[in-house]
């Protein structure tokens, strides 16, 4: 290893605040623009839809438990659970379906 | 006062199935940084400065062939460039007053998952919804790193497995209730993740990094659908 471990630490963690930090910063007044604004209004939508799907089905030990978690998390959704009991019910979903089916 | 613990208070409750989450990602890094020769309390440090699995698994990689810092400040970039998309949405969901402390405080904690359920809240956002958030998937994150360099086995892949959906479905309940009965939102939710299932089959699309690939279809989807269907002045608080 010939870097400094701390420093290679430091650096990351400089950038990936930097990152995270810089709009925050500069963006401080409401934007007015109303294509800015649906713009920032329709993005938590569509980063957390692509950032789950279809990387929950490759999350578990296999497919079908996978779709398990899945459809029980959107039924559960769709009822309106909380994050909690949502998040939660969708991992005994997962564990009780392999348990039962691979015992 | 009660308008800081309140939320606090929330903000901890929410934050759960991200500490499970967290737990389980990080409890895999620490053996990885364990196997990479980093110390128990590198690998913890490493965490808790960072809170970005891609990222420090990125590092890990890079670590191990010697790389300079400048490689590492670039492979850092481009990893993390989507928490600065997040960043900007999460700024309009600041009162303008906000001070600078909470804006630094707050930035920290920008990962997919803390923005994801403080985005997403009902008006406008509390810092300290954001510390209860942080204050236990932090923990989680830095606990699971520490489990992992120490113990240097695999959890039960049993428990394993099961742990890993509980971000998946933490998102699925930030997203869903909204959209229901709303059907622009979700023609937009199953628009991307179809296209998401696109960009992970297709021969070519299936090479770029998941980092890029959220950023290029939310620019994308969230830019034509802003174009299409501009948001009113009452549905944003919404």
């Amino acid at each position: 290893m010939r870097g400094n471990i701390y420093l290679y630490i430091l650096v990351m963690a400089g950038v990936t605040y930097l990152i995270r930090l810089i709009p925050l910063i500069f963006m401080r007044k409401e934007i007015r623009n109303v294509y800015l604004k649906s713009f920032l209004y329709y993005v938590p939508y569509v980063t957390l839809a692509v950032m789950t799907f279809p990387a929950i089905l490759s999350a578990t030990a296999n497919l079908w438990s996978a779709l398990a978690g899945f459809g029980t998390a959107l039924i559960l959704a769709y009822r309106g659970g909380s994050l909690f009991k949502v998040s939660i019910i969708a991992c005994l979903a997962v564990y009780i379906f392999e348990l039962m089916v691979w015992g | 006062m009660s308008n800081k613990i309140i939320p606090w208070k929330n903000g901890i409750k929410d934050g759960i199935p991200i500490a499970l989450g967290y737990f389980a990602v990080s409890f895999t890094f620490g053996i990885v940084a364990k196997k990479a020769g980093l110390t128990p309390f590198q690998a913890v440090f490493m965490s808790g400065a960072n809170l970005t699995s891609a990222g420090q698994f990125g590092a890990l990689a890079l670590i191990g062939t010697s790389a300079t810092y400048l490689e590492m400040a670039l492979t850092q970039l481009v990893i993390n460039l989507r928490y600065c998309l997040m960043s900007c949405s999460l700024s309009q969901k600041l009162e303008v007053g906000t001070g600078w402390p909470h804006r630094f405080l707050v930035a920290f904690g920008v990962t997919d998952e803390i923005f994801g359920v403080s985005v997403c809240k009902e008006g406008k956002l509390n810092p300290f919804y954001n510390y209860g958030l942080m204050s236990v998937s932090i923990s989680g994150w830095m606990l699971g790193t520490f489990c992992g360099v120490v113990s240097g086995e695999i959890l039960p892949a049993r428990i394993i497995s099961a742990l890993s959906v509980a971000l998946y479905g933490m998102f699925i309940a930030v997203i869903i209730p909204p959209a229901k009965g709303n059907k622009l939102l979700t023609g937009i939710i199953i628009s991307s993740m179809l296209l998401s299932l696109l960009f992970a089959q297709l021969p070519i699309l299936s090479q770029i990094s998941q980092g890029f690939k959220i950023i290029i279809l939310t620019v994308a989807i969230a830019g034509i659908a802003a174009l299409l269907f501009p948001v009113k002045e009452a549905a944003h608080e919404g």
